[in-house]
Order: C-alpha cells, then sequence, then structure tokens
C-alpha cells in the first residue's frame, strides 16, 4: 500500500504544481519548491518512529507521530456502576480508522510554513500577498491536503477490540443487577401465580420503596458513571476490578439462594419474596456508596505533593494530590500538564551551536608509552575535559550577548507588533442598531466579523508573522487561525491587547489542541508495578517520543497546629523614646 | 575615670528610695541622653538627683554613667533591668562604680534646654 500511497502522493503533487504557477506567489523558483514538498514527502512517508521535530510539516499539536503500541494494551474494566462506555463513545465521535497516536497536523498555510523554517532574510509571502494566498487555500490540494492524506494513509492502526472487553463487561453486568429484582419480584407472578398467597398493603410499601430505591441507584450511576471515557490505563484498575467482584458475588449469591429457596420449592409467601429483593437493592445500594468512597472521593484528601519536571526544557509544576496509584496519579498529571505547562517548542531548546563548537577543539593528546586501548580512551578524553574546562574560555560572554540580542529583537518586534494592531483595530468599529437605519451621507458597505477581520489583518500581517518568527512560534499559528482568532476578538468587543495575549506569551497545550478527538500517546515508565499506592520516593515519568515528565513524589509535611489566645486587651504600645525612671 | 559611690537607702513607708533618677539602657533611643558623649552609648546614666535625698548625701551628680551596681553590670542592661538591680528590697545599701565627665561639661549640660 506503500507504493500506491506514493504513487497518489505524486499524482497530486503535481497537481499542486501546476496549481500555484500562475499566481506568482514568491520569488522562489519553482524547483527549490519541488525540493521542499518532496522532502516534506519524503520525511512524512518515513516517519514512523521519526524522532527529531520536523520543520516542514509542523502541527498544531506539539507532538509528534507514534503509530506503534502493541504493548500498551487497555485492559482496565470497571465496575457495574461505572458502565464505562467511555471508549465506545470515543470510537463512535472519531472516524473509524482514527486512534489514539498524535499525527502530525499540517496547519492550514503551506507557504507560509515552508517558507518559515529558512533563514530571516527572505521575503514575508503572507505578509504581502494575503488575499492572494487565500484564494489557493480554497480552491486547490494545497500541501496541507497532501501531508494530511499521506498520513492517514500509513496511520490506520487496526480498531482495538479488547478496549470494549471492559465497559461492555461491566455494563452487562451493571444491567443484570439492576434487572434482578424485578426478575425476583416477576417470576414467581409468572410461574406459579396461583399458589400465591395475597399480600396487601404491606407489600405495596415494599413495591413502592422499591421502585424508589432502583430509582435512585439509577440516577446516582448516571450521574457518577457515566460519562465519557477520557483515559485508559495500561493495567487493572484495581479497585474497580474489586468492585466489579463483589457486585458479581453479590448478586450470584442472591440468584443461588433464590433459585435454592425460592424457585425449587416454589415458595408462597410472596411477602417474603418482596422482601428478598428489597434486601438486595439496599445491598446494591450500599455497594454503590463503597464505590462513592473508594473512586471518587478517598482521592480528594491531599497527601502528596508530586513535582512534575518536563525534561526538555525544565519546565516544572506542583501539585498536591490524594491517595491514589501510580497509573491513576499518572492520568492526573497528564490532565494538569495540558492546561498548566507551557506549550513545548522544540525550536526553544538549546543554545545555538556557535558558542558550544568551540569547546572542545584546539588540544591534542598524544599517549606514550604501552597502555590498554581502553585505559588510553577514558583518560584521553579526561584529560581534554580538564584542559578544556581550564582554559579560559569566553562562551558565557558570547551566550550572554546572543540572549541580550535575542531579547532586544523580540522588544522590538513586539513594539511593532502592537503598534501595528492597534492601528489596525482603529480602522473598524462596531455598527449600531439605530445607525444601521438611518442612511448617512456616504452608504458604507455593512461587514460580518469574518469580512471584518480579513479587511484589517493586512495592514498588521507582516509585523506579526515577523514577530512570531523571531520568537519561534510560527509553526502553531497559521494564517487562517489567525484570521479566525482575530474574528473571535472582533465578535466579543475585545482590544487589541486581548488579541495579542495568544501571541505574546506561549499558552498551556490546550491551546493548540486541535478538535478532532484523536487521543495522546503517552507511555507510563515506573520501576514499580503501577497499581501500587503511591508514597514518598517514588519516582515515574510519562514519555512522549521527544520529550517526557518525570515526576517525584514526597508525603506532605505533618502538621502540628498549635493554639494560643490572644487577649484583644492586651495589645499595647510605648513611645520608644529616652524614659526615666526614679528609683 | 571611675568613682565609687555608695548610697544609703532610705526607707520612706514600704519603699526604699535612693533619690535619683536614671536614663538609658539598650532598649532605648541613645540619641536623646543629653548626657552621653558618645551618642550610640546605651549605657545607665544618671539624669536628676534629688535635692538631700540620699544619693545627693553620697555624692552622685547628674550625669554620670552607672558602670556597675554591687558588682552587677550596668552598660549592657535595659532600662528595666537597670531599674530592678537598683531597686532590691533585700539590699539596704548600693555599691556604684560610675564614671563622669567633668564637672563643668555636666553642669552645661544640663542647663541647656532640652
Amino acid at each position: 500500500s506503500s507504493s500506491s500511497s506514493a504513487f497518489k502522493i505524486d499524482s497530486l503533487r503535481s497537481k499542486v504544481e501546476l496549481l500555484k504557477l500562475p499566481l506568482a506567489l514568491s520569488s522562489k523558483s519553482i524547483s527549490e519548491r519541488k525540493t521542499q514538498l518532496g522532502g516534506a514527502t519524503e520525511r512524512s512517508r518515513g516517519g514512523a518512529g521519526v524522532h527529531k521535530p520536523r520543520p516542514l510539516a509542523p502541527d498544531m499539536d506539539n507532538e509528534s507521530q507514534y503509530s506503534g503500541y502493541s504493548y500498551k494494551s487497555s485492559h482496565s474494566r470497571s465496575s457495574r456502576k461505572h458502565r464505562d462506555r467511555r471508549d465506545r463513545h470515543r470510537s463512535k465521535s472519531r472516524d473509524s480508522r482514527g486512534d489514539k497516536s498524535v499525527t502530525i497536523q499540517a496547519p492550514g498555510e503551506a507557504l507560509l510554513d515552508t517558507e518559515s523554517t529558512r533563514g530571516d532574510d527572505r521575503d514575508d509571502n503572507w505578509g504581502e500577498t494575503t488575499t492572494v494566498v487565500t484564494g489557493t487555500s480554497e480552491h486547490s490540494v494545497s500541501n496541507e491536503d497532501l501531508t494530511r492524506a499521506s498520513k492517514e494513509l500509513e496511520d490506520s492502526s487496526p480498531l482495538e477490540c479488547r478496549r470494549f472487553a471492559g465497559p461492555v463487561l461491566s455494563a452487562v453486568l451493571g444491567l443484570f443487577a439492576l434487572l434482578t429484582p424485578l426478575a425476583f419480584l416477576l417470576l414467581p407472578q409468572l410461574l406459579w401465580r396461583e399458589a400465591l398467597e395475597p399480600c396487601g398493603t404491606p407489600c405495596e410499601g415494599l413495591y413502592v420503596s422499591l421502585a424508589f430505591k432502583l430509582l435512585v441507584l439509577l440516577l446516582s450511576s448516571w450521574a457518577l458513571f457515566l460519562r465519557p471515557p477520557r483515559h485508559t490505563l495500561p493495567r487493572f484498575f484495581v479497585f474497580r476490578c474489586l468492585l466489579m467482584a463483589l457486585v458479581f458475588l453479590f448478586v450470584a449469591s442472591y440468584w443461588l439462594f433464590y433459585g435454592v429457596r425460592v424457585l425449587e420449592p416454589r415458595e408462597r409467601d410472596y411477602r417474603g419474596i418482596v422482601g428478598y429483593a428489597v434486601s438486595l437493592v439496599d445491598a446494591l445500594l450500599f455497594i454503590q456508596y463503597l464505590a462513592l468512597v473508594l473512586l471518587e472521593v478517598r482521592h480528594l484528601r491531599p497527601a502528596f505533593c508530586l513535582k512534575v519536571v518536563r525534561t526538555t526544557d525544565g519546565a516544572s509544576r506542583f501539585y498536591n494530590v490524594g491517595h491514589l496509584s501510580i497509573q491513576r496519579a499518572a492520568v492526573w498529571v497528564l490532565d494538569q500538564y495540558y492546561s498548566d505547562f507551557p506549550v513545548y517548542n522544540p525550536a526553544l531548546l538549546n543554545l545555538p551551536k556557535s558558542i558550544l563548537s568551540k569547546k572542545m577543539s584546539g588540544f591534542k593528546v598524544y599517549s606514550l608509552g604501552e597502555e590498554n586501548s581502553t585505559n588510553n580512551s577514558t583518560g584521553q578524553s579526561r584529560a581534554m575535559i580538564a584542559a578544556a574546562a581550564r582554559r579560559r574560555d569566553n562562551s558565557h560572554n558570547e551566550y550572554y550577548y546572543e540572549e541580550a540580542e535575542m531579547d532586544r529583537r523580540i522588544r522590538k518586534r513586539k513594539a511593532r507588533l502592537v503598534v501595528a494592531v492597534e492601528e489596525a483595530f482603529t480602522h473598524i468599529k462596531r455598527l449600531q442598531e439605530d445607525e444601521a437605519s438611518s442612511s448617512p451621507k456616504h452608504p458604507r458597505e455593512v461587514m460580518d466579523p469574518r469580512e471584518a477581520a480579513q479587511a484589517i489583518f493586512a495592514p498588521m500581517a507582516r509585523a506579526m508573522q515577523k514577530y512570531l518568527r523571531t520568537t519561534r512560534q510560527q509553526p502553531y499559528h497559521s494564517m487562517e487561525s489567525i484570521i479566525t482568532h482575530l474574528q473571535f476578538c472582533i465578535t466579543h468587543n475585545m482590544t487589541p491587547k486581548a488579541f495579542l495575549e495568544r501571541y505574546l506569551t506561549p499558552g498551556p497545550t490546550m491551546q493548540y489542541q486541535r478538535e478532532n478527538g484523536r487521543g495522546r500517546q503517552w507511555t507510563l515508565v515506573s520501576e514499580e508495578p503501577v497499581t501500587s499506592a503511591l508514597r514518598q520516593g517514588l519516582v515515574f515519568s510519562l514519555r512522549r517520543l521527544d520529550f517526557s515528565l518525570v515526576v517525584t513524589v514526597t508525603t506532605l509535611p505533618f502538621l502540628t497546629l498549635g493554639e494560643e489566645f490572644i487577649d484583644p486587651k492586651s495589645h499595647k504600645f510605648v513611645m520608644r523614646l529616652q524614659s526615666e525612671t526614679s528609683v | 575615670m571611675f568613682q565609687r559611690i555608695e548610697i544609703q537607702k532610705l526607707r520612706d513607708g514600704d519603699n526604699l528610695i535612693l533619690g535619683f533618677s536614671i536614663g538609658g539602657g539598650i532598649d532605648q533611643d541613645p540619641g536623646q541622653n543629653p548626657f552621653s558623649e558618645d551618642k550610640t552609648d546605651k549605657g545607665i546614666y544618671v539624669t536628676r538627683v534629688s535635692k538631700g535625698g540620699p544619693a545627693d548625701v553620697a555624692g552622685l551628680m547628674t550625669g554620670d554613667k552607672i558602670m556597675q551596681v554591687n558588682g552587677w553590670d550596668m552598660t549592657m542592661v535595659t532600662h528595666d533591668q537597670a531599674r530592678k538591680r537598683l531597686t532590691k528590697k533585700n539590699e539596704d545599701v548600693v555599691r556604684l562604680l560610675v564614671t563622669r565627665k567633668s564637672l563643668e561639661d555636666v553642669v552645661r549640660q544640663s542647663m541647656m534646654p532640652h
């Protein structure tokens, strides 16, 4: 299938080339563009498990592709109370091929991305030719569709059937448990109605209480447990398995007793049977209470402090959690990660090579005499490192100046951007209701937000692109997304500062997620079994392809609170003057 | 230049009085002390001597800095501690070690308006 996809990609590529020709979009030659596109598709084709970040086909989510997950089987089961249709909901909402692995999704404007990764010394294309480029993206196959097509072709992993085993099982068990009391009541009526003793008012009271208890069970199960699932855990969720087993045991034993004592001898005391059913419902209510406490309440009181550090750039946060198992704590940390941590930007990571490269040059070490080769190499490298450290090196100086220069450049671009945006916003104003009816001397063209946004985007586009390029954020914001955001801000009467908030600081990862319902693949790496509880000193890490989060667990300190009573009348003050006392 | 002065306490009803007033102490503001030469000196100074009292009879003068009382150091005490050491109920006699600037300086300073 890879060869067929290759043919498809080539045919699409030639179509794109033809369409781009008459539009005179950039000063670059067609051959340059061809090599770029070729590079993009090659990289995307050979992409399973590639580690380096991809500048030519960047993504809205900052994570790269990860397609194999044979070892991450989702074995988590849920109790009958959970009736976990989470995975089923999830699979319904996305397309049938979509799965938890994230793929790189190319943003809206191909031209922006292919050019923006080169140096700063080229034309700002979309800054100057905005209207033309918009036309391109609507009527032709742009590079984005190309990469997406190729991705989807190679990325479709099979739908996992065992994911549904857990929720289906728990749903069946739940339904069975709920229908059991009704079955207990109905079976005698159906089988030996004539022989039953009539039971009057007490039975009716029991019927009513049974009905209401079942209703309460149903409602609380719906409220607490019927939620679309948001994660799958690598191992069984211990508490849930426990509760499911408990429910099963309960219901099975009730059925056993029922079969032996009621069905076989055809018990005639109907009131006793009804009481039996009611006692089952009571027991189910108590099990639900147990489930509530174990699954929902126990982990609410904070007991541990988790320190989460991202390995690539050291961004760290501290969180307080309660008593959880490692896998549940991992899920919780990931939930917070998506809204607390600034987005991972691979372009901002290391010192430029020019600063670091001077370290190891200039020293040659010769070995004299008879030595082992292994000894030699370590000794040699150590000697070189020591010599390099001793040598007076000014790379810190260069780093300092480079940082200062970068700051200055960013600030300059930011100033230009702010001024441009402020000025752009003065060009439009909201049409008031009363103005619309009266026709003024010059009839104005009335625009909807999208048109208004496009109208004022042109003057600020260049400044915006320069700023984004300087702060290396250009993969996250395509021209389309900027216009959409502008439209959003105009609709809600936001000021230019509010519009710029999204671009001046790197937001949390959630801000850059697409709404496509595809899941995110994380690997939990731990030295202890992941169902064990958290305790002091535990360390585990959550890994994605190019970065990971290291989590360290410490207990919160035990607080001894003492009491001190202060009499409100005891607050007295004196002036600090020379005092005189007679003795 | 130190001087030793021995004061006999006078019994006045239930109290034993010495007949002078002190100022200063490490918890006080030394800049307001009119008698000290060094305005950071936090020692205990005699600010007033009542005429005809036991201190006057014994020869204590205004402006004297009290260095010791019955062997207890008075150069690094708080105002209240100084008072307590001077007014111990079980002592009838206090022996002070004082130091004094020249008499003219003292008189001139005590005549100056505060």
